[in-house]
């Protein structure tokens, strides 16, 4: 059987471990993030949420989720 | 008949119109929930709100959105927590990404103790934003030099602190808020610094077109009590204001005539 090769990322600061050919969208429902709520960056460049499907990911990618929490 | 006056006075921000002139921010509440009821009896219909990293970790931590309808309340997206420029245009760029946001507020901060605005970084921010199209509000010093110059390179409204952030000292310098006042036909805000609702007053007497108030309120021993304290506080000192206050005598003026006296 084929060994399932993982790759590590990081995901608001913190280190993850993935599946290799992992692509964005399917991160987003690993982690259940609300589309509709949320911004992401992918090693700082802001991303056009339609097109995630079409972004696998790579070793040491940076990725950042953010959304609006209270503030002054 | 008062109320007819205050209907056909409209508060525009960026081509668009709010019946309240006090916005609040969001931040430092008990709860989601308490800051839901405080905006609520505040009546404001602008709040301002941070961009932040989500909790990958705990999903069941409760999202502002789903206690302050962005439909229904005008979401301010702020920066604050930025202190350059850098920072804070990534911030507004996620942040237009979340929703669409275009009106959003500028605050970039220069000293982590007195939490007052860095001018060179916040006139640079503005220019580029508003090419970008954004709507900026400006977070400044009471300046009038400086707003002269954040009008000139695009801001469409100039938000002079009051006293630092959270201080709670009220309006330090009303000479340079009056000043601003003349100069300028951009809306002025008077933002941070406020401690109870009579400063809010004030600020509307100086002729400010509104305030924009976080911790007096939230961190009020009856935060409910005083948003509706300082809704009425603002709604008073325009009244004010667009009354044409008297002249100050240094003599006094009797209020009952002298004739008929016995």
């Amino acid at each position: 059987m084929k060994k399932i090769k993982k790759i590590k990322i990081k995901v608001n600061g913190k280190v993850k471990s993935i599946t290799e050919n992992t692509n964005l969208l399917k991160l987003m429902k690993i982690l259940k993030i609300p589309l509709k709520k949320v911004a992401i960056e992918l090693n700082q460049e802001i991303l056009d949420k339609k097109k995630m499907n079409k972004i696998v990911l790579k070793k040491n990618d940076k990725i950042e989720i953010v959304h609006f929490i209270g503030g002054g | 008949m008062e109320e007819v006056k205050l209907n056909k006075d409209s508060f525009i921000i960026g081509k668009k119109k709010f019946k309240s002139r006090l916005i609040v921010g969001t931040g430092k509440y008990k709860s989601m929930s308490d800051c839901a009821k405080a905006i609520n009896l505040s009546g404001a219909d602008i709040v301002t709100v941070a961009v932040r990293r989500v909790n990958i970790t705990n999903k069941n931590k409760p999202l502002l959105m789903d206690y302050i309808d962005p439909k229904k309340i005008t979401y301010l997206p702020n920066t604050a927590g930025c202190f350059t420029s850098k920072e804070a245009l990534r911030t507004l760029r996620l942040a237009r990404e979340i929703g669409g946001w275009k009106l959003v507020k500028l605050e970039v901060l220069g000293d982590k103790k007195n939490l007052f605005p860095e001018m060179i970084e916040t006139l640079k921010s503005t220019e580029i934003l508003s090419k970008e199209g954004f709507k900026v509000m400006v977070y400044c010093n009471d300046d009038p030099l400086m707003a002269k110059r954040l009008e000139n390179v695009g801001a469409c409204a100039i938000m002079p602190l009051a006293a630092p952030i959270g201080s709670g000292l009220g309006i330090l310098n009303k000479v340079n808020i009056r000043i601003i006042r003349k100069q300028t036909k951009l809306p002025l805000i008077i933002d941070a610094g406020l401690g109870q609702a009579s400063d809010a007053t004030i600020a509307m007497e100086l002729g400010c077109d509104g305030v924009l108030v976080n911790t007096a309120i939230a961190k009020a021993k009856k935060p409910f009590d005083m948003a509706l304290a300082f809704k009425n506080a603002v709604i008073a000192g325009r009244q004010s204001y667009l009354s044409g206050r008297i002249e100050k005598n240094l003599m006094g003026k009797a209020s009952s005539p002298s004739e008929g006296i016995i």
